[in-house]
């Protein structure tokens, strides 16, 4: 177990470092920041005197090591646009990230997978085929046309939810959430509904597929033989053994989403990440780009591990190899 | 019957109800295309920051609704010496946090704005040095002759010594040491409204400030600011009710807005110009013509401006929103000239004769370098005047990206043809775009002379204007450099841009001026 541990941080730092280093060499490309952080009637003296003291006047590699070197300190800096602390600021807006994605995903496993089951065991039923068809529509447009399209039917027609922003929220020190207070719950519901379209028919047509596949295999047929009712057929012996794919993809769909919520912060004005991305790439903010990057790939990376110790969880037969010691050997 | 009245009465007083506690307090929901960048007034150059910080923070002089410039915390002054200015302070003010404003208070703030690190020196060039003669007279001096600080001191808002001293903020935020500074998140100033509640990308809340030294026009309680990046949520929120104002309404919502009953949409021509500028060197950038620069020929330049169909690119591109200009500054801003005004005909004939002439009678190819994000429909501009000089053979290899990625190539001078727009602002004068734009490079000035044009009897011009105190001399200088330059067609304008306000049911009215600053000290609300 502690061997394990200890080559997943090492792979981490490894994976951080070709991240960070890819990030500098992709922030070339950017432009210059000076240029957007003085007006137009800063000289020019000013404007290399500024470009001196960011240190943007470096080549590429020293640039990355001394972020390198702070990072390690865990001083980010500040950014360049807001002035204020990295840190503190990824730390403020990853609580409202953090809830959308999980509500979200709860949506999403709690009506895939029901949805999903439902169409393998009824494949003819007119209502399955329905929502195979919907969840086509929900692969296939993308999330800020659903968002669009959800703002003019539930706040211009209806005036039932609000437009934009997180309403009222709650903080608990440095974490806020929206949940418990009623104008934060009405203020989730369109953000997360189209943020999970994709999700809830994503993990449908995996489950419908994966499901169609177990209830061919012999197992499930000699389970039918032996008069088990087709309840405990379908979920005991049939679902658990679709489970591996849908909480890998279900894990990296997180990971995705908390990443690249960025379409649907910004049609809602979601003060999350993502938003904070998507301005930070605007004023070619490279402290918090940086940030955010090494923040994302940890993510995933946390992510990962965290999906492989529920396949532990799942699959009986790799508790029995982690037992015994052996990687993949049977 | 008797239960109806019953119904009406308990309807009736219910209404009356709904009407007094709405006229209890006045909340202006103001949704914005993006949130300012900090609350410190000093901590970026950046006009829209400024302006919204301007509810809050006040500084020795501001414009009126004409955009002239009339006392706010300086009640009068005097030129005693070309490097001397006296200012005379407005007793019985108080910030905020109830500390009286004193000359300690401009001192302290002069030497901020001022500071090796303050992004915003820029913007107040000439000054020297500030001496304190009594609690409410201060003495400024400045470079020799220096006309405009009347007009850079309109942007230098004023903070509490005391406030800054205890909150260690007396130096600007040095983004190089990467410390936070205290003015980021808080805010102590003068204005007619205090900030209540920050939250970054989501909202920030002013209340009225009661104690205000000028008379309030306004009625407003309190400001609710939200930055909506999407314009679309922006145009869903104002139709749904949600936001009573916005500053930026999208030229293609503009007649569905209009389409609703509630809203008003204020649609006008800001101060900014956009032009198009020339590599003036030696050599093009990437044109099949390399033994010399066509650009250098006005004959050329001449074609280019004449095969340029403004009326069709004002209808189509701009629906019908810009104004369409001969001149390098709008009609608001001192030292522009009717005259100057006029454009040079549309006719592509006349342009392929004078390519003929100049020796180009295929034309040639060029760069022409262009952002997508600067100006309002920045990108279909470009597209659209490639078309036109296509059709008289001239034809532009069109590179479009961000700004930042362009400036960069502005800068070191790598386009044929490029694309600037300029409001002259903070200064509202037309000194601002000769300093820093048509003069040749030189000590400070010519920072955005980015193809190397020189015009050396227009740089005397400019550097006479910059030293001379009196406004009319001044300015008769600057509409002669203005029309030298026209006359040897070294710039070409196309349009002042248009800027679009939109307003809902609960606004009243509001002042809305050329340079597309809200002002909501004068906004009404019913």
């Amino acid at each position: 177990m502690l061997a394990i541990i200890v080559k997943r941080i090492g792979n981490a730092a490894l994976v951080m470092l070709v991240v960070a280093f890819i990030a500098f060499m992709i922030f070339q490309f950017l432009g210059d920041p000076v240029q957007l952080m003085l007006n137009a009637q800063a000289s020019q003296e000013e404007r290399v005197a500024l470009r001196l003291r960011l240190g943007l006047d470096q080549p590429v590699v020293m640039q990355f090591f001394s972020f390198v070197i702070r990072a390690v300190q865990g001083d980010f800096g500040i950014s360049f646009r807001n002035q204020r602390e990295v840190m503190s600021l990824i730390a403020e807006r990853f609580p409202a990230t953090f809830e959308l994605v999980m509500v979200s995903t709860v949506l999403a496993l709690a009506i895939g997978v029901p949805l999903g089951v439902f169409a393998a065991i009824n494949p003819k039923n007119p209502a399955a085929r329905i929502a195979r068809m919907i969840s086509m529509v929900g692969v296939s447009v993308p999330a800020f046309v659903i968002g669009i399209v959800l703002i003019l039917v539930f706040s211009v027609q209806l005036g039932w939810l609000p437009a934009f922003g997180r309403g009222e929220v709650v903080q608990f020190g440095t974490w806020s959430t929206g949940l418990l207070t009623p104008s934060g719950r009405l203020a989730l519901i369109m953000p997360a509904t189209s943020l999970a379209l994709f999700q809830i028919s994503f993990i449908m047509r995996l489950v419908t597929a994966e499901m169609l596949e177990v209830l061919r295999t012999d197992y499930v047929k000699f389970a039918r033989a032996r008069g088990l009712p087709d309840r405990i057929v379908h979920f005991r012996h049939a679902l658990r053994n679709c489970m591996m794919p849908v909480v890998t993809m279900t894990g990296m769909l997180i990971g995705d989403l908390i990443a690249f919520a960025l379409v649907t912060e910004t049609v809602f004005q979601w003060p999350g990440m993502g938003l904070l991305f998507v301005q930070a790439v605007m004023f070619i903010d490279i402290p918090v780009m940086a940030a955010y990057l090494m923040i994302v790939s940890v993510i995933f990376i946390t992510l990962n591990t965290i999906v492989d110790f529920i396949y532990l969880a799942v699959d009986p037969r790799l508790r029995q190899t982690g037992t015994a010691g052996g990687a993949n050997v049977r | 019957m008797k239960s109806f009245l019953k119904t009406s009465v308990a309807c009736i007083a219910a209404l009356t109800l709904t009407t007094f506690s709405a006229a209890a307090e006045n909340v202006l929901k103001w949704g914005a295309q993006r949130d300012v960048v900090s609350l410190d007034p000093y901590s970026y150059g950046d006009t829209f920051t400024i302006a919204v910080l301007n509810h809050v923070y006040e500084g020795l002089v501001r414009y009126d609704d004409n955009l002239q410039i009339a006392p706010a915390l300086a009640t009068s002054w005097e030129v005693v010496s070309p490097t001397l200015w006296r200012f005379h302070l407005r007793q019985g003010v108080t910030f905020h946090d109830g500390a009286p404003f004193t000359a300690d208070d401009v001192l302290a703030s002069l030497t901020r704005v001022s500071d090796p690190a303050s992004p915003l020196r820029g913007n107040l060039p000439a000054y020297q040095s500030a001496k304190k003669i009594d609690d409410f007279t201060v003495e400024v001096t400045t470079t020799p002759n220096y006309p405009l600080l009347l007009n850079d001191l309109t942007n230098i808002v004023i903070f509490d010594k005391e406030w800054l001293v205890a909150n260690k903020a007396e130096a600007p935020t040095d983004v190089g040491k990467g410390v936070e500074g205290y003015a980021t998140a808080h805010a102590n100033g003068t204005g007619p409204f205090k900030v209540v509640s920050r939250k970054p990308d989501a909202e920030t809340v002013f209340e009225v400030n009661k104690a205000w030294w000028d008379k309030p026009r306004h009625n407003i309680d309190k400001i609710v600011f939200t930055p909506i990046t999407s314009a679309a949520t922006r145009v869903a929120a104002l139709l749904s009710g949600e936001i009573d104002f916005t500053n930026s309404a999208p030229l293609q919502d503009i007649p569905r807005l209009q389409a609703s009953s509630d809203i008003k949409v204020l649609a006008s021509n800001e101060l900014r110009t956009v032009f198009f500028v020339f590599n003036r060197t030696d050599k093009t950038i990437a044109s099949d013509i390399t033994d010399k620069n066509p650009m250098n020929d006005i004959k050329v330049r001449q074609a280019m401006y004449q095969s340029i169909d403004i009326d069709a690119l004002q209808k189509k591109v701009m629906r019908g929103l810009s104004r369409n200009t001969g001149s390098m500054v709008a009609p608001a801003i001192p030292g522009y000239v009717e005259a100057l005004d006029s454009r040079l005909p549309y006719d592509p004939d006349a342009a392929k004769k004078l390519l003929a002439e100049a020796g180009y009678p295929n034309g040639f190819t060029f760069s022409f370098v262009c952002e997508n994000d600067g100006y309002v429909n920045e990108e279909e501009i470009c597209q659209a005047v490639s078309s036109m000089w296509a059709r008289v053979g001239l034809k532009a290899t069109l590179d479009v990206a961000p700004t930042s990625l362009q400036t960069a190539k502005f800068e070191s001078g790598k386009f044929d043809v490029g694309i600037l727009g300029w409001a002259n602002e903070p200064m509202i004068d037309s000194y601002s775009i000769l300093v820093q734009v048509v003069h040749s490079k030189t000590g400070t000035s010519g920072v955005f002379n980015w193809g190397g044009w020189k015009y050396p009897e227009v740089d005397a011009l400019i550097d006479a204007a910059g030293k001379e105190l009196d406004r009319e001399k001044r300015l008769d200088f600057q509409s002669e450099a203005l029309t030298k330059i026209k006359d040897d067609v070294a710039f070409l304008p196309l349009h002042q841009q248009p800027m679009a306000w939109a307003t809902g049911s609960k606004v009243e009215s509001l002042v809305q001026l050329t340079d597309n600053k809200p002002r909501h000290w004068l906004t009404k609300m019913k």
